[in-house]
């Protein structure tokens, strides 16, 4: 029998660039204790655990679930691993949704953590996801990817470096309000402009941290979620998509020749989730929006990729005020991925934000009046995309 | 591994992770590469949809049939995006470079390359020499080895 999938409890440890005082396993853990006491349940109340885990290189340790299995009390329990790099927290996510959906169990848990400080070499390992034949050698790693999409964005729309750097402020800005967030304060355009250059046209403060720390996520079925003692946030809609490797047939695409531009993944993943969430016109129906942005070129993209405005407008509205709180949408209350980054669960983080605001329970972060509230997930330098639309009712 | 720890903080242990690769080519990339060692850019193409591509695919991503032809691509084509990159990165060539997407005339997909023969100085002006739509041309190191590092772009 289909079932209702609920939020019903939540858990983020502090991230910073590096934990001296817990390692990898014991942050995840000490996560999943958070969301099990959120919950009001004990281990035995979980019936399957999912791992939001990426790429083990950057703590050192690989495969890292096996040794996270007991202190997360999975031990004696159906497990599974899911890994779509940057995108792992939301496809996590999807993956519980549906375990439950389908009937098979009443709880998930979704549980993870990440340490990228642990090594230096965090963009040697970033170069080693390209095709090792024809892009691996070109050193395109990450923050070479990015720079590629600001420029695109950039030339198509005549967006400017200033644009960008108004976005970090903004949402460096939000994350004070946020006692997880990694980086935030108060900060200038001229700060922004005035960091390093990395690859044109992006900037030091216009990249995110490499964050370490720990996020869980319980889902319940709709019996768990009437025993909850707080408001659930239900899972209304979700949309996936992938792309080939290949930044080239992404510019020129092959498989979507229908669709141009940078972020396109965006259009397509949001509208799968808008249909089954029954959303018509996101910037009416959603408050609240917590996107996956590594680079600050990526929010006003992504933005009018997901339709909550016209193609190449985002940043006009970034000046009226439009993403800020009491604006259209409130994109990005907690900071976003430019502020906090622990890559296994970056994805996962903004789920339980996003879920959050329909709970109420944002704090110093909440909207008023939020009835949907959208998170996202962005792997693969945007290979992979996923959208989940979270509701407070269930149909 | 050693031990290491500053004051007033936890034990940390040292450790590196190093390992060595053969990767086979295979056929498709192999022909590419061989043609790389002629100044030559190889590209599939599906006779069906009648895409054309670089890097060449086996098979096809819109018919989903067997790409069943190569074709020698132009040595020319326009610039699609590009970035000069101003900082250090692990594994990466010395500040400042120049990486960018091209579609070779005749071949609609983009392939990366690095651009050379361009003064990285001024990055703003870097910048407006690589503005999309501008055209460039290919050209080979001396001595081709069969790597894509063998071949870069050039303002036409």
């Amino acid at each position: 029998m289909e079932q209702g999938v609920a939020v019903i409890g939540t858990g983020q440890t502090v991230f910073r660039s590096v934990d001296r005082e817990w390692t990898y396993a014991e942050q995840a853990q000490a996560a999943a204790k958070e969301a099990l006491d959120d919950a009001g349940l004990t281990p035995d109340d979980i019936e399957a655990v999912v791992f939001s885990l990426a790429p083990t290189a950057f703590m050192g340790i690989a495969e890292a679930d096996r040794w996270a299995l007991d202190y997360v009390w999975g031990n004696g329990k159906p497990t599974m691993r899911v890994h779509t790099g940057g995108a792992t927290g939301g496809s996590a996510v999807h993956a519980g949704y549906s375990l439950i959906r389908s009937g098979i169990f009443r709880t998930v848990l979704l549980v993870g953590a990440d340490r990228m400080a642990e090594t230096p070499d965090a963009q040697y390992f970033l170069n080693q996801v390209w095709d090792r034949f024809y892009e691996k050698d070109l050193s395109i790693q990450t923050i070479v990817a990015g720079a590629f999409l600001g420029q695109q964005y950039m030339h198509l729309y005549g967006a400017t470096e200033e644009d960008f750097a108004r976005v970090v402020v903004r949402q460096r800005g939000n994350a004070l309000n946020n006692p997880h967030a990694h980086l935030k304060g108060k900060i200038t355009i001229d700060e922004v402009m005035g960091s390093a250059r990395l690859s044109y046209p992006l900037k030091l403060y216009d990249c995110c941290p490499r964050s370490s720390g720990g996020a869980a996520m319980i889902l319940g079925n709709l019996d768990m979620a009437k025993q909850c003692s707080g408001r659930p946030a239900f899972i209304k809609g979700l949309g996936a998509v992938s792309n080939t490797v290949f930044l080239g047939d992404r510019i020129v695409s092959p498989a979507h020749p229908d669709l141009i531009g940078p972020m396109l993944e965006h259009q397509v993943a949001a509208n799968r989730a808008y249909e089954r969430a029954g959303i018509t016109d996101p910037s009416r129906e959603i408050q609240v929006a917590e996107i996956y942005d590594p680079f600050s070129t990526m929010v006003h993209p992504a933005l009018e990729m997901m339709g909550f405005c016209g193609k190449g407008l985002a940043a006009k509205l970034e000046k009226e005020g439009a993403w800020e709180s009491g604006g259209m949408v409130y994109v990005n209350p907690s900071g976003g991925t430019l502020c906090t980054n622990p890559i296994s669960v970056t994805g996962l983080v903004r789920n339980i934000e996003a879920a959050r605001q329909v709970m109420g329970r944002a704090e110093a972060m909440q909207a008023p009046n939020v009835k949907h509230a959208l998170a996202t997930a962005v792997g693969g330098s945007g290979q992979f995309v996923n959208v989940t639309v979270y509701g407070e009712d269930y149909l | 591994m050693s031990e290491k720890r500053n004051k007033g903080e936890s034990m940390v242990i040292e450790d590196s992770w190093t390992a060595r690769y053969a990767y086979p080519v295979g056929q498709v990339a192999g022909k590419f590469m061989e043609g790389l060692k002629q100044k030559k850019i190889l590209a599939t193409r599906c006779s069906k949809s009648g895409m054309t591509y670089l890097p060449p695919r086996a098979y096809c991503e819109r018919s989903f049939e067997k790409c069943d032809g190569w074709v020698e691509a132009s040595l020319e084509g326009v610039l699609e995006v590009a970035t000069i990159v101003s900082a250090g990165f692990e594994g990466s060539p010395k500040p400042p470079y120049a990486v960018a997407y091209v579609r070779l005339d005749g071949v609609d997909t983009a392939i990366a390359g690095y651009v050379r023969g361009l003064d990285l100085s001024d990055l703003e002006a870097g910048m407006q020499r690589l503005r999309a739509g501008t055209r460039v041309r290919v050209e080979f190191v001396d001595e081709p080895k069969g790597r894509v590092t063998d071949y870069y772009f050039v303002p036409a």
